[in-house]
């Protein structure tokens, strides 16, 4: 069986929103909320009331870089602070701790930042070629709501579609 | 209307006026555009000839020798260093408060704080005078192992600006790129290639979403107590010496407070220049000036304050060098540029105060640009006095700045004021999507509003059908 893509674009969230309900209550049996990407001018995080809560994990990255930053940084500044030929200090600590929380804390914040960029790229799925279906109106003010479907779903989608009052309906054969 | 309840921004402007309106604002630059890019290529000329100078006949000519090692350079560094501040103000700070008026005018705001530091960095290296050393700064593995001073609040510094400077150049590039995915599928040609490349393949799936809000909410995080932290080091380049006027415990929070408050200045002088310019009445609201005046004024008086425990601490406190070092700033050879600064800085900004001030855009193009005259003053009498007037009478010298600081100095805004033009016509200076999302809140909470009169009113009136405006778009 043929596999579809489908996207139906919508003017207004709160038709969007309704029919991905519909969805959600099995409205076309054989799909679910799973199978929806919403694709929007603007964040909607009430979509996630339909849609299911979808976690995010860059948290956890930032924090394992800002602590890798932390221990890095105190241990960099502290291996360069008890290099032989530097230690003789006059009375002062080898490793001043006051001077190095301040570096170290600048450490932290530099790594947890980067980290943060490079687990946004990874996580959020960028990098990638546009969906055949893109279309253009999703960054200007319509909100597009995506599947990818067996054959035999489609109609009933675009039934449900029609009936929240989609102002364009895209569809297209997936590559086998 | 009334001005009490003026809009910050009116919530039927259609999404597809958002789009035209800023992407018109980065097409085809007018006449005055080329003017005033050639004005900044002119004052860079200046700067680079003065910089050129210094570099074959010595530093001598800058005026920096005993006492006098630092003055213009750093007075200015730390200027920029503060001016960078704005962007991280208005842009995370209010984020995290969920204070949306901030949505129209954080983009360039953000801008500004990027090339700031851009330019703020330039000063410490030309202040070098050996300006290919600068790298001795940095903790690189020296096979003689040797290692910068990691003691030294100059090795901070380089540390702290160079974290704050790539950090504030990913957060103004991660809250651009649904911006920069609106200018992909409206662009043509080469700007198409760049702004595919630029915008990462991003297409507004709710899971980009998700990931990019949070991304963007970390690094405000970041952001914040980064911004604490580079001004309290900048402030630790005085305040960890002994000299009278520099070693003080309110350092860190007065160079805080000055650089919020320069940096709130500078965002009311390119408010007035870019809604003028760019005819964004609509976004530019002066609803959205009086909440930035009213912001800038409640620093201006935290800054204030501040000025005043520092004169206080000194004044009641045993250190009889700092207490002669503050009569000397008040009646000495400093003293029209102590009493310009408590002007400009403390007196000027009670104009914010008045609504009918607040709302003129002249006169708070013009009182910015004052305020921030103020802060470059208040630079100045932080580094100038203190080393004209230490604690060796021998060593006593006034000095002004040499005709080659002054052309470097103002060269740097040509070099900024360059930046920034370049950015307006590159990138959007109105971030689109979160208007769109300003104008969307409100409109359903309009909507919102509306069901919940009509509800009250049911009881006793039942003639309050309306339409109800559509929610997206419009």
């Amino acid at each position: 069986m043929k596999r579809y893509s489908i996207m139906a674009l919508f003017g207004d969230f709160d038709e969007a929103f309704e029919a991905i309900a519909d969805i959600r209550h099995a409205a076309v049996p054989g799909i679910t909320t799973d199978d929806v990407t919403l694709k929007s001018p603007i964040e909607h995080p009430e979509i996630e009331e339909v849609l299911g809560e979808r976690p995010v994990h860059i948290q956890k990255f930032t924090l394992g870089g800002a602590l890798f930053g932390l221990i890095f940084g105190f241990f960099f500044l502290a291996s360069a602070q008890a290099t032989f030929l530097v230690q003789p200090q006059g009375g002062k600590p080898v490793i001043p701790l006051p001077s190095n929380f301040v570096l170290v804390y600048e450490m932290l914040i530099f790594f947890g930042v980067w980290v943060t960029f490079f687990s946004f790229l990874f996580l959020s799925g960028l990098f990638r070629k546009p969906h055949p279906l893109y279309s253009e109106k999703v960054s200007l003010d319509q909100i597009g709501v995506l599947l990818e479907v067996d054959e035999d779903k489609l109609q009933p989608l675009k039934d449900l579609f029609t009936k929240h009052k989609a102002v364009e309906i895209r569809e297209g054969v997936l590559q086998q | 209307m009334s001005i009490v309840n003026e809009k910050d921004i009116n919530e039927q402007i259609a999404w597809a006026k958002i789009n035209a309106d800023v992407l018109s604002s980065m097409a085809n630059p007018r006449k005055a555009y080329w003017i005033s890019v050639a004005m900044c290529i002119a004052m860079v000329a200046c700067a680079v000839a003065a910089e050129a100078y210094q570099y074959n006949e010595g530093m001598g000519y800058a005026g920096l020798n005993n006492p006098h090692m630092w003055d213009m350079y750093i007075a200015s560094f730390v200027f920029w260093i503060g001016m960078s501040h704005s962007g991280t103000l208005l842009s995370a700070i209010l984020h995290i408060i969920h204070a949306d008026w901030r949505k129209p005018i954080y983009r360039f705001a953000e801008a500004m704080t990027t090339f700031s530091l851009m330019t703020a960095g330039f000063f410490p290296i030309i202040h070098l005078g050996r300006m290919w050393n600068m790298y001795w700064v940095l903790p690189y593995v020296s096979d003689r192992g040797h290692w910068p001073n990691f003691r030294s609040p100059l090795v901070w510094d380089a540390f702290a600006i160079s974290t704050y400077l790539s950090a504030s150049m990913l957060f103004l590039f991660v809250g651009m790129i649904p911006d920069l995915a609106i200018c992909r599928d409206n662009a043509k040609g080469w700007q198409k290639k760049l702004y595919s490349v630029l915008s990462l393949g991003w297409t507004g799936t709710d899971r980009q979403w998700r990931n990019f809000r949070k991304t963007y909410l970390l690094m405000a995080c970041f952001l914040i107590p980064l911004a604490v932290s580079v001004h309290s080091i900048v402030s630790s380049d005085f305040a960890m010496s002994i000299m009278p006027g520099w070693h003080i415990t309110t350092f860190p929070p007065y160079f805080v407070a000055g650089a919020l408050y320069s940096g709130c200045a500078a965002i009311i002088t390119l408010f007035v220049l870019l809604r003028y310019y760019f005819r964004f009445e609509e976004y530019m609201t002066k609803a959205i000036m009086e909440k930035t005046c009213k912001l800038t004024f409640a620093i201006a008086m935290v800054w204030t304050y501040l000025n005043l425990v520092e004169f206080a601490s000194i004044w009641y406190g045993h250190d009889m060098y700092s207490k002669e070092l503050l009569i000397a700033k008040a009646v000495g050879p400093y003293a029209w540029v102590f009493w310009s600064m408590i002007f400009c800085g403390s007196i000027l900004p009670f104009t914010l105060a008045f609504q009918k001030l607040r709302r003129s855009m002249p006169i708070m193009f013009v009182v910015s640009l004052f305020l921030n005259v103020g802060m470059f003053f208040e630079r100045w009498m932080i580094v100038a006095p203190t080393l004209s007037m230490s604690h060796e009478p021998h060593q006593w010298g006034v000095l002004w700045g040499s005709i080659i600081e002054w052309a470097i100095v103002f060269g740097s805004f040509g070099w900024f004021g360059l930046l920034f033009l370049v950015f307006v016509k590159v990138f959007p200076s109105v971030s689109m999507y979160e208007v769109k999302e300003m104008v969307y809140h409100r409109r359903r909470h309009l909507v919102n509003d509306d069901a919940a009169e009509k509800f009250h009113r049911r009881a006793s009136d039942s003639k309050t059908g309306t339409d109800e405006p559509g929610l997206e778009g419009a």
